[in-house]
């Protein structure tokens, strides 16, 4: 008689290791998402709070800021911030896209993130150079 | 016993999963906003951009697109460190201090625009 089988009892939460699985590009962009909102948080809200603070002081207090954008540190990390919060709009529109059943077949699910990523990083270097 | 309780899950993932869409609608629309009022402006100077700043429906809407964006931050956050941070007590500490800083960031934004007045 066969015995009966039980189903296993997985342990739950279950925690990845990320650097043990090899992603497919889809997973890239999702994983980028996370990166870029992690960066937008972190870095992004307190510099585009005080920045804007600071614009709104005094006509002399907005040409010390645009100024500020002269040194080559700070372009530097205007454009990690603008990849971030492009790359996050366009993935998380990719994301609402698919959450209304538009290009969840798998073919048109890794244009879409090669399209988010592709474009996200065109318009970065667009900024890029005109910065510089 | 619940010595093995897992401090996760509590029904609230599926409000968290629209809250994140709502916000992030709500955020697209004044990203729309502010592109076309630099397309209107044709680039930025101190006088419109102080002028922008100084008409109350934007400032509401800035503050709305604000709190959208500190909730979306939340639960984005939250979903990073529930994933990775695994010793609960870590993960607690660091979501007091998002809490934290969210709420002073919500403070300071009514202060950067309602503040200077």
């Amino acid at each position: 008689m066969a015995a009966v089988d039980r189903p296993v009892v997985k342990p739950r939460p279950v925690y990845l290791n990320l650097f043990a699985i090899r992603m497919p590009f889809p997973s890239v962009v999702s994983f980028l998402h996370r990166v870029s909102g992690a960066l937008l948080f972190a870095i992004g809200i307190p510099l585009f709070l005080g920045t804007v603070q600071r614009a709104l002081a005094s006509p002399e207090a907005w040409a010390q800021m645009r100024a500020t954008l002269d040194a080559p540190f700070a372009k530097i990390v205007a454009v990690v911030l603008a990849w971030a919060f492009i790359h996050h709009l366009f993935a998380g529109i990719r994301h609402l896209l698919l959450d209304a059943h538009v290009g969840v077949e798998l073919a048109a699910a890794r244009r879409s993130a090669a399209l988010a990523f592709v474009l996200a990083i065109v318009l970065t270097l667009a900024i890029a150079v005109r910065l510089w | 016993m619940t010595q093995n309780r897992i401090v996760v899950g509590a029904h609230y993932g599926w409000r968290d999963w629209l809250v994140q869409r709502v916000t992030a609608v709500m955020m697209v629309a004044y990203t729309l906003l502010i592109l076309g009022l630099l397309l209107w402006f044709g680039g930025l100077d101190f006088a419109s951009w102080k002028a922008t700043f100084g008409n109350e429906a934007f400032r509401i809407a800035t503050f709305v697109f604000m709190v959208a964006l500190f909730w979306h931050a939340w639960v984005g956050v939250r979903n990073i460190l529930m994933d990775y941070v695994k010793p609960v007590m870590v993960r607690l500490a660091l979501q007091v201090l998002v809490i934290g800083a969210l709420v002073g960031y919500a403070g300071w934004t009514i202060q950067v625009l309602w503040g200077g007045r």
